[in-house]
């Protein structure tokens, strides 16, 4: 009888707990789809309302006066890939050097002050930082330009690059370090060859995400960049760039300018999606070279 | 070949806290020579301090006299200089996660500006012979990363790395106490061959490892060498009565 009664005991824990884990996977599951909802349901209206502006034109051709049909955003694509190549020439390098600083070599007061206001810079609207470019860039050369674009977005990438680099080399085991120390190996040696190669993916998750989030960014390029209607790839002459196209067009009277936005941040998001994967192939292929 | 390890008068601290009280001992080239002591006695911060990595843990600093064969480490001479001529490998193998076999090897000599490949080739080999690993990773050298090693593997990987530099002084802090039983024996086999061309310190909990391996024996306890000996006339006749307690398991 006390020996039936513990095994009923132990059927009842038993339904109880598979009860339980069914209710929290389900519920894991139901948080998963939750935050996949909002980006499929994102992708899918952009498809549905873009795909049918997006033709062979759009992606070569300039756009067309207005009234005029047909026409495209060839020069703001291209516009976008300059800009973006400014901001991340000028931002990865300095982010990732003040990360490497403040995870090796920063210590004290000076180091918190860097840290407190790369969350400061971070939190800054990206507007404010549009002004900034405009006042360091466009004043000084008295005309808007891709280079002052560039600026604006490098200063927006920089402290999520620093303080991604830091938190990532901060993750690799003390053990790893020692193992070069021990070698004979100097810091600054160990720093490059060795922290942050072990946390290369890491750092460049974080390269990744300041990358995207600036790549859609408008306003910093409204007194910066300023837009154009022709090709320019002159980095001291205005510059058009998808984020300021679909702007301008989506907020026009014209269907067919409006047309042209949702087709303009199809393209948007596809070229983001390439360039983050393309850089994730590259640096996966790099992983097992040696010392270099 | 290795030289002798001449300690004199060594004080060590973290922070304000000494972990070592004026340690001296005459470490015999080419013999191993093991340190044993309850956690927390010092041993492995005296290790840390004959290649100068006790220095690299911040607020912590040694002083007192240091000789590497003819070399005084803690006089003018830079710390990378010394960690090259005296070798260390750690409790827990730490291989390079992101290289190869072959670049966790050739590690040593490659960061420091080594760069003739027929040289590195030969060393590697010779390092992995060496350490005993060769014929388990030959085929795969360039292929499989340090870490996808077993636990054993990656100990004789590591003391491979080390031996690559060609350091004259192998220091080991408890090299096996990580590793089961067999790899644990093949460790100590290769401590056996390493003595002929290197000098060998080796802090260890196991007394029976200690026993095993090593002639010469210090006993630590607090921060102090209590006893330094004959391994033999230190574990069958110790002079000291708290060595005596130690080893009969009596405390520690």
């Amino acid at each position: 009888m006390p020996d039936s009664g513990k095994k009923a005991g132990l059927a009842a824990v038993s339904i109880r707990r598979r009860v339980v884990d069914a209710l929290a996977t389900g519920a894991a599951g139901a948080a998963v789809l939750l935050v996949l909802l909002p980006l499929v349901a994102i992708f899918g209206y952009l498809l549905y309302k873009g795909f049918g502006s997006l033709n062979w034109a759009f992606l070569t051709q300039t756009p067309k006066p207005v009234g005029e049909a047909g026409g495209g955003m060839a020069n703001a694509i291209g516009g976008s890939i300059l800009i973006l190549g400014l901001a991340s020439i000028m931002g990865v390098p300095l982010g990732i050097g003040a990360g490497i600083y403040l995870a090796e070599f920063g210590r004290g007061r000076f180091a918190d002050l860097i840290r407190f206001t790369a969350d400061v810079l971070n939190g800054v609207p990206s507007i404010v930082i549009g002004i900034v470019g405009y006042s360091i860039v466009v004043l000084r050369q008295k005309h808007f330009s891709a280079l002052a674009g560039g600026v604006a977005l490098a200063i927006m990438m920089v402290p999520t690059i620093t303080r991604a680099t830091e938190e990532m080399l901060l993750l690799v085991p003390i053990q790893v370090r020692e193992a070069a120390y021990g070698l004979g190996v100097p810091h600054w040696r160990t720093t490059i060859s060795i922290t942050l190669r072990t946390a290369t993916s890491g750092v460049i998750t974080g390269v990744m995400l300041a990358f995207a989030r600036i790549a859609g960014e408008t306003a910093p390029l409204l007194f910066t960049a300023f837009g154009n209607q022709y090709w320019n790839w002159n980095v001291n002459q205005p510059t058009a760039a998808l984020p300021l196209q679909i702007f301008n067009y989506a907020i026009s009277p014209f269907d067919e300018w409006r047309r042209q936005a949702w087709a303009g941040a199809l393209i948007l998001i596809i070229l983001i999606v390439l360039a983050v994967t393309a850089v994730r192939i590259a640096a996966g292929r790099g992983m097992l070279k040696g010392v270099s | 070949m290795g030289v002798g390890v001449h300690v004199e008068h060594l004080n060590a601290w973290f922070g304000t806290t000494q972990a070592l009280n004026n340690i001296s001992m005459e470490i015999a080239a080419n013999h191993a020579t093991a340190i044993i002591g309850p956690s927390g006695c010092g041993k492995s911060t005296y290790v840390r301090c004959l290649n100068r990595m006790h220095e690299t843990v911040p607020g912590a600093r040694a002083e007192g006299t240091v000789r590497i064969g003819d070399l005084s480490i803690y006089n003018g001479t830079s710390a990378t200089q010394v960690r090259r001529r005296v070798g260390m490998v750690f409790q827990k193998p730490n291989p390079f996660p992101t290289m190869s076999i072959y670049d966790n090897v050739a590690a040593g000599l490659k960061l420091n500006g080594f760069r003739n490949r027929r040289r590195l080739d030969e060393i590697v080999e010779r390092s992995l012979q060496q350490s005993a690993l060769w014929d388990e990773v030959k085929d795969h050298l360039r292929k499989k990363s340090g870490a996808s090693l077993s636990g054993g593997q990656q100990q004789r990987l590591c003391i491979a790395r080390a031996l690559a530099v060609q350091p004259e002084v192998l220091l080991m802090d408890e090299p096996a106490s990580a590793l089961d039983p067999i790899s644990t024996g093949k460790i100590e086999e290769l401590i056996f061959q390493l003595k002929e061309n290197y000098t060998i310190v080796i802090v260890t909990h196991n007394m029976q490892q200690a026993s095993r391996v090593a002639e010469f024996t210090g006993f630590f306890l607090l921060g102090e060498l209590i006893e330094f000996d004959k391994t033999e006339k230190l574990f069958t006749n110790p002079s000291d009565k708290r060595t005596e307690d130690y080893i009969t398991g009596r405390f520690g």
